[in-house]
């Protein structure tokens, strides 16, 4: 499975409660969340609304709210909450021994 | 069987001797590699099946006998001795005929002889082997890691060391230690040194305390806890270096603080010791790989303990190991009992402090939170709940139920009858088999207290709300239940309900700030400064919370609360902050940002015209416009092109315009009695004035200015937030007005005769505004909410209160009037405007 994962940093590069972007070649944007629990999700940075940059929004437990019109998005399914519908897709993340590691097909169907 | 035992280094000289007899022994010879927890208990577990089957070597680098390693902390704290932690002494390796060779570290396994060498050059042949080396604490690469005084702290040796050290510290009066690490380890260190009369520093690289266990609510909680005891912990403290000549002397941070030390305890984390697996060939990933009966790649090595990695889980806590060691024994002599896992709990052995943790809490939209915080017991237990079941726990301050709830998540037993009183523990939801808690509550007794902080009794509430009290507001004014910390509210309300029946609406008057707390706005900016609440996490303590980290609404409320009531003292959180605010720009549609930058009054000058131009060339803003607050806005800027873009404005005189910011927008002049022939006074000059003293500050919403050269009003003063409106004889200062959804005209403060009298009077009512304003009001609703009548007594009338308002607004603008934007420019949130790695999906290997 070498290869599989994505090394792309330390951990404590993600501000808590905050995100990075990671662009990918020729694709969109993929955001890396880190939540207040120290958990770490990562999805498309576009919201299922009007394709707000997500890492831009305020986290809050294990959810993000969108900076252009307010959705919250769930960070583990990507799936708009309470009345709003949509879905960004999400990429398996993990981290392992402090360094964070994305799935690479993952990142690629994400960001097709 | 024979036993050698050896002290530290004597291994090497001594000659060992195999016992005469043993290698006549027909049973088939299971030599065990390490002597810890793991080793022995698989050993135990064994010889309860079978006591005979195998003949058993044991072989240890530690020159212990097997102890308990978790006990370790109690040691040095000093509430035990060695002695009393040793699980297995020199008689049991003798009743049981095992061979046990202490303090000499097997180096090398040779599988196809299937021998292990000692560092000491002995060799034994084994049948099985069974590879039990837990693992090597792992230490941070900086410099001085070597340095005499710097340790870790997994064995005997290492408290040896560490008490060593206290006892030398003694002489010199206290001494001083640094822990690296505010996980379980670290923290129990640092008690442990504490207790043993060390000054000590923790330092902790993630912002909260034990990160992977507790979640930010508990890790604050903690942290207060340990400061009290006097500890001093410094979270998101990044080691660079430790120093010292020929010893340690102390710790550099990265962002240049120093503390000195004379002992330095590296705690930061664990690695499974794999290294004799590797050298001779095993299957390795982050551990030992292992299947269900803890056999490795090769059928004759059995693994276990911290070493190995199981279905990829590798485990740091003690029982996974028990698990493990079942199913080996059980498949030594021949039973099928695969291990399937483990889901673990973790406890802190910190005397007097009460934390508990056990599985996940990685909600995925379908998990629920139920949070119970009772300030003045100084508790929060939030338990997380998944499609009926029970995920994860964390418990601080009472963990009583912390094992009733690890059963009921390890056996994913369904909680709905129970869920309402979950929260409550045990006792609560499964006492006189109802789940009710009305019915818990109606079982109190008369005398039990519901109101901790005022005092009050079940009894008192019942007779209060008999009077004729039958809301809560009226109970917290009559009997003052509830009404200080407010964690009581629940109680309280259930007593409405139980006594008054269907006759309890159950409404409350004051509307909630957001879903996370019944506490109204008000209620919480007066308990922020009666409490001296100094963080989120503290405000969402003190007033019980409902979920760990607020939401996108109070967030950014509280920190403007806190930021308002502790200038130069509170911490802004960025973090809570919206996207504009954190980046100092005004995000657009399509994700780029616009900029606008200052100019004072809406005069500007052609060195500020070129610098815009220059940028707009520059960076190929696509459009800039003249906007309807007299600036210039540069728009579709990438935030990467931020900072240079703001380097570029400040090298010609300009700040940041807070374009973006619940903050001082623009000041709007005219050009007045300079130019003007109708101008009555210098309007620009004031406005100019107006703007110096009002930027930069943060307020419950924007807050717009202007200032007209004559009634004519060509700048609008009358729909602005404050406006003046020159005359003959002095200046009509006018408040409250609004151009925006619902148009609203001002109304008229007063009228002063200097440009003295109009900036007072301007800065008390922004600070009147500032402190009694809820979060994102505007003037306008909040003078219609208050009355003119109101604002006017507190600015016109009372001089004295006018001047304290202004002192106030100037004392915190003393911190505030700082550029955001040279910050920025100088390299500070640089991560917030940078990519954190770039992916080329064409190349294999591929990230920068
Ligand atoms: C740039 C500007 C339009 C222009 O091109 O002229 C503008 C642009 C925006 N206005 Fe405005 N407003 C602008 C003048 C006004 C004015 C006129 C004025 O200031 O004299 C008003 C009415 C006056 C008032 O505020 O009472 C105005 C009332 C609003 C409102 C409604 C506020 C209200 O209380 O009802 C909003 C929404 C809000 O703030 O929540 C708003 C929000 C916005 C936002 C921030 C929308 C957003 O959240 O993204 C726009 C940001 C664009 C950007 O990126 O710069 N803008 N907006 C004007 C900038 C003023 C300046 O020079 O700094
Ligand atoms: C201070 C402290 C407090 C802890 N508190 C808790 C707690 O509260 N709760 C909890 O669940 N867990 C706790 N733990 C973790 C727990 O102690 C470990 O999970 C457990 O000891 C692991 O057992 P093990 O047998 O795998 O490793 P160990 O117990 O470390 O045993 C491995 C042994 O192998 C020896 N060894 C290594 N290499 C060789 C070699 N080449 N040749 C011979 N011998 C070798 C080592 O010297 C060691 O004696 C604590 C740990 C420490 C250090
Ligand atoms: S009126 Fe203001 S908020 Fe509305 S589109 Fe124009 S700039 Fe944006
Ligand atoms: S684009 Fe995210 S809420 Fe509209």
């Amino acid at each position: 499975m070498i290869g599989e994962w994505l090394d792309i940093g330390w951990l404590n590069e993600i501000p808590m409660r905050g995100s990075r972007t990671v662009p990918v070649a020729g694709g969109e944007e993929i955001v890396v969340f880190r939540t207040g629990d120290n958990r770490v999700f990562a999805l498309a940075n576009r919201c299922p609304h009007k394709g707000g940059p997500l890492s831009q929004g305020i986290v809050h437990g294990h959810h993000v709210a969108c900076p252009l019109h307010n959705w919250t998005i769930a960070l583990a399914t990507g799936e708009a909450q309470g009345a709003d519908r949509g879905c960004t897709p999400t990429i398996p993340v993990k981290v392992d021994g402090g360094r964070v590691l994305i799935c690479r097909a993952g990142a690629l169907k994400a960001a097709a | 069987m024979d036993v050698h035992e050896y002290r530290n280094g004597e291994a090497d000289t001594v000659p060992l001797e195999v016992s005469p007899g043993q290698e006549s022994d027909p049973r088939e010879h299971l030599v065990v590699v390490g002597n810890g927890m793991a080793g022995c208990r698989a050993i135990e577990e064994l010889l309860a099946r079978d006591a005979r089957r195998y003949r058993i070597t044991i072989i240890g680098a530690e020159p212990h006998v097997n102890y308990n390693r978790i006990m370790l902390s109690p040691v040095l704290a000093g509430e035990k001795s060695f002695d009393e932690i040793v699980i297995n002494g020199l008689h049991w390796y003798a009743v049981n005929g095992i061979d046990l060779i202490t303090g000499d570290p097997v180096r090398a396994i040779d599988r196809v002889t299937k021998v292990v060498t000692c560092a000491s050059g002995r060799s034994t042949g084994y049948d099985r082997l069974l590879i039990a080396t837990g693992s090597d604490p792992f230490i941070i690469p900086v410099p001085g890691k070597d340095l005499p005084g710097v340790i870790s702290f997994r064995d005997m040796n290492d408290v040896d060391a560490m008490l060593a050290a206290a006892e030398a510290g003694k002489a010199e009066g206290g001494g001083a230690a640094v822990v690296i690490g505010g996980g379980l380890l670290g923290l129990e260190a640092a008690h442990g040194l504490s207790l043993r009369g060390m000054k000590v520093t923790v330092l902790h690289l993630p912002g909260t305390l034990m990160e992977r266990q507790l979640d930010e609510a508990a890790g604050w909680l903690l942290k207060t806890a340990l400061e009290a005891r006097g500890q001093t912990i410094l979270t998101n403290a990044d080691t660079a270096e430790v120093f010292g000549e020929g010893k340690v002397e102390g710790v550099r941070l990265k962002d240049g603080r120093e503390i000195p030390a004379s002992l330095v305890v590296m705690a930061v984390g664990i690695r499974p010791a794999v290294g004799l697996a590797r050298d001779c060939g095993l299957a390795v990933g982050r551990g030992i790989q292992v299947d269900d009966h803890m056999v490795t790649s090769d059928p004759a090595i059995l693994a276990v303990g911290e070493c190995v990695e199981h279905d990829g889980q590798v485990y740091g806590l003690v029982a996974p190991l028990w698990d493990m060691c079942r199913s080996l024994a059980d498949g030594l002599v021949g039973t099928i009992n695969p291990y399937r896992g483990s889901v673990t709990s973790t406890k802190l052995k910190v005397a007097g402090l009460d934390v508990f943790s056990a599985g996940d809490f990685s909600g995925d939209g379908m998990c629920e939170d139920i949070i119970l915080r009772d300030a003045s017991r100084g508790i929060y237990k939030r338990v997380v709940v998944k499609e009926d079941r029970i995920v994860g726990a964390v418990l601080y301050g009472d963990t009583a139920d912390g094992n009733w709830y690890f059963d009921l998540l390890k056996k994913g037993e369904p909680i709905a009858d129970i869920r309402d009183a979950l929260i409550f523990g045990q006792a609560f939801a499964t006492g006189g088999g109802t789940a009710d808690p009305k019915a818990a509550v109606a079982a109190l007794s008369d005398d039990a207290e519901i109101c901790g902080c005022n005092g009050v009794s079940k009894g008192k509430v019942v007779a209060c709300i008999a009077a004729g009290n039958t809301t809560l507001d009226a109970v917290r004014a009559t009997c003052k239940a509830s009404a200080s910390c407010g964690s009581c509210t629940g109680l309280v309300e259930t007593l409405l309900a139980l006594t008054l029946g269907t006759d309890y609406s159950g409404e409350r008057a004051v509307k909630p700030l957001c879903g996370c707390t019944s506490f109204g706005h008000d209620d919480v900016r007066r308990e922020i400064v009666v409490q001296q609440c100094r963080s989120i996490p503290e405000v969402m303590q003190k007033l019980h919370w409902a979920t760990p980290d607020g939401c996108a609404s109070c967030r950014p409320a509280l920190n403007y609360y806190l930021l308002c009531a502790w200038p130069g003292r509170y911490e802004d959180d960025q973090q809570s902050r919206f996207v504009n605010e954190r980046l100092h720009a005004n995000i657009q549609k399509d994700g780029t940002y616009s900029v606008v930058p200052r100019m004072w009054g809406g005069l500007t000058n052609p060195r500020e015209l070129r610098a815009i131009a220059d940028v707009v060339e520059k960076y190929n803003a696509p459009m800039v416009k003249v906007t309807g607050g007299q600036r210039l806005d540069i728009f579709g800027i990438r935030k990467e092109d931020l900072p240079a873009v703001w380097a570029d404005l400040n090298a010609a005189g300009m700040v940041s315009g807070h374009a973006y910011g619940k903050a001082l927008r623009t000041v709007k002049t005219c050009v007045g009695a300079e130019w003007c022939r109708f101008g009555t006074q210098d309007s620009t000059g004031l406005g100019v004035k107006l703007e110096k003293m009002s930027w930069g500050s943060w307020m419950p919403h924007k807050f717009k200015i202007a200032v007209s050269g004559c009634p004519r009003n060509c700048a609008e003063a009358t729909i602005k937030d404050f406006g003046v409106v020159c005359v003959d004889s002095g200046y009509e200062l006018h408040i409250g007005g609004n151009g925006g959804i619902h148009v609203r005209a001002t109304d008229l403060l007063c009228k002063v005769a200097t440009e003295r009298e109009a900036l007072e009077h301007c800065a008390a009512f922004i600070q009147l505004y500032r402190e009694e304003a809820r979060y994102l009001e505007r003037t306008a609703p909040w003078i219609e909410r208050v009355g003119a009548d109101y604002v006017r007594a507190r600015i016109v009338d009372d001089e004295a209160g006018r001047g304290a308002l202004a002192a106030r607004f100037l004392h915190s603008q003393s911190f505030s009037q700082d550029d955001p934007w040279a910050a920025r420019a100088a390299g500070i949130g640089r991560e917030q405007h940078a990519h954190m790695a770039q992916f080329q999906p064409i190349a294999a290997e591929d990230m920068a």
